[in-house]
């Protein structure tokens, strides 16, 4: 099959349009060629990940910067969380030296005409693609909530083919830009009772390992929050390969109903939290915002921190997007968190910042929280409700 | 042998190959070029400098960056023949400029056999035993 580029995509690729733009595009029809594509398509929206410095390292930034020579960006292109809140850093315990080589990641970008807005919920604050829409997305989590709960159509990126996306406009038409592969493959029929994020995570995490990368079609939730989709589809995407869901009632992607069906329990439930609660877990480190809390998370964790204080030797990060940080100053809930002792931290979270060694357990109401923190942190975990994480903070 | 190209250039070198998948990331020393795997089938052995011959890639697309920093580093293979390449490798490939090629039968080839890699026509051809 032959990949067939219009006059403009044809320029791009002979470096009419600069040198960042020429290996974009490469980039990018390299990758149609390898996934049979025959066309591109316009994207009007761009997901970064590859962000914080603790992951990308110096040949990353170095990448970074060679592209930011001639690079911009065509669309709305917003970045991943980094590895520290790009003001308040300092008081966190972030090196200066890490926070100067972060600081020349996030630049490199924005000379791109990124947003660098630094969050893996680019869709609670501004970047909101609408049904039927064709984005490049990296972030495992933004992109299951954007194919499966918004309805947008992207394949799962990574860092320097979402960055390709960005300054070309364009994408390989294959994989989930293409409705047939959009269908679900196997129903889970879910009977246990779900009441908050964590158990959102949870059920994630059951469903995500025993789908790997079959697409899922889930029954049985009545109602869901954008905090518990958002909480679900991290899960899903970190144990499963899962970019796309459909949860019966809840997601508006039209699909066929599969026949093969799967039960999860109440016990199902049990002992994917009996798997995350590491024995011996020595309680230090509680962090709530992964992916990144919502403004209406963040006002329910300031009414519980208000007038109490954290308690001497425990560490609390509730992560979010700068944004909602600036608004919850302005509500004064960031000035409760932190009177508390807890920290709002904007920009970064758990599971990119530079944290390994200094912690030795994680409480967290995210199951996705829980993965990193284990393999890249080693950290011991426990997961549980919000309710729950904040009580052991101040107890 | 006829097989696909993935990213051009023409190189002639020692071929390395190994039937174990190779995630870049984790996987491989960005500064050396050592492959760090426990258990690899070439764990210990340098991939710099090599026509690097296996199955596929694996892992975190994060390794597109380590391959990057490879040919910062001047530890890059000289080129990459891959059964099935895999998107990380092709991105890694196409930042770095390294000869890429795939849907090569790599049983067929041997460890320190010398051999050229035309990558824009997608030929590999064994030059010495």
């Amino acid at each position: 099959m032959v990949l067939e580029l219009t006059t403009e995509e044809k320029e791009m690729l002979k470096g009419k349009h600069g040198k960042a733009t020429r290996k974009a595009m490469e980039i990018i029809t390299t990758l149609g060629e390898i996934y049979d594509a025959k066309r591109l398509i316009p994207v009007s929206s761009v997901q970064i990940a590859g962000v914080s410095y603790d992951n990308l390292g110096e040949a990353g930034l170095e990448y970074l910067s060679e592209m930011a020579e001639d690079g911009q960006t065509r669309v709305l292109t917003t970045l991943n969380p980094a590895g520290m809140d790009m003001l308040e850093w300092e008081k966190h315990g972030i090196s200066p030296d890490f926070a100067e080589k972060q600081q020349r990641v996030v630049d490199a970008f924005e000379r791109m005409g990124v947003v660098t807005t630094c969050t893996c919920t680019p869709y609670l604050i501004g970047n909101l693609p609408h049904y039927g829409e064709h984005i490049a997305w990296a972030e495992s989590s933004a992109v299951c909530f954007a194919n499966s709960v918004v309805g947008a159509f992207t394949n799962r990126e990574g860092g320097p083919s979402a960055l390709a996306a960005a300054l070309t406009g364009r994408t390989a038409e294959y994989g989930l830009h293409l409705e047939e592969n959009r269908k679900a493959q196997v129903k889970y029929e879910v009977q246990a009772e779900l009441k908050d994020t964590d158990d959102f995570g949870l059920l994630g995490q059951i469903i995500g390992n025993r789908t790997g990368k079959t697409i899922p079609y889930i029954t049985g939730i009545s109602k869901a929050s954008t905090e518990e989709l958002k909480s679900f589809s991290a899960s899903v995407a970190t144990y499963g390969g899962v970019a796309i869901f459909h949860m019966e009632g809840i997601t508006p992607n039209r699909t066929t109903i599969p026949d093969k069906t799967e039960i999860v329990t109440d016990d199902d439930l049990k002992a994917a939290r009996t798997q995350l609660d590491d024995e011996g877990a020595e309680i230090d480190f509680i962090s709530v915002g992964c992916p990144h809390a919502s403004i209406k998370e963040i006002a329910q964790i300031a009414e519980m921190l208000d007038g109490k204080n954290v308690t001497e030797g425990k560490t609390v990060w509730i992560t979010t997007a700068k944004p909602t940080k600036d608004l919850a100053v302005k509500m004064g809930y960031y000035d409760k968190i932190e009177k508390s002792g807890a920290f709002l931290v904007a920009d970064a979270c758990c599971a990119v910042a530079p944290l390994k060694g200094r912690f030795k357990g994680l409480m967290t109401d995210s199951a996705k929280a829980c993965f990193y923190a284990r393999g890249k942190n080693k950290f011991k975990t426990e997961i549980r409700t919000v309710e729950e994480c904040i009580k052991e903070a101040i107890s | 042998m006829q097989g696909r190209k993935i990213f051009r250039g023409k190189v002639t070198g020692e071929a390395l190959v190994t039937g174990d998948d190779i995630s870049f990331y984790g996987g491989c020393d960005p500064e050396t070029g050592e492959i760090v795997e426990k258990g690899h089938h070439l764990e210990g052995k340098s991939v710099s400098g090599k026509v690097l011959v296996f199955p596929s890639g694996k892992g975190s697309t994060v390794g597109s960056y380590v391959l990057y920093a490879l040919r910062k580093a001047g530890k890059a293979p000289l080129a990459i023949v891959n059964k099935v390449m895999d998107p990380v490798v092709a991105v890694g490939c196409i930042i770095s400029e390294i000869p890429a090629i795939d849907q090569i039968e790599i049983d067929k080839i041997e460890t320190g056999q010398k051999i050229e890699v035309d990558a824009d026509n997608g030929v590999i051809t064994i030059i010495e035993d």
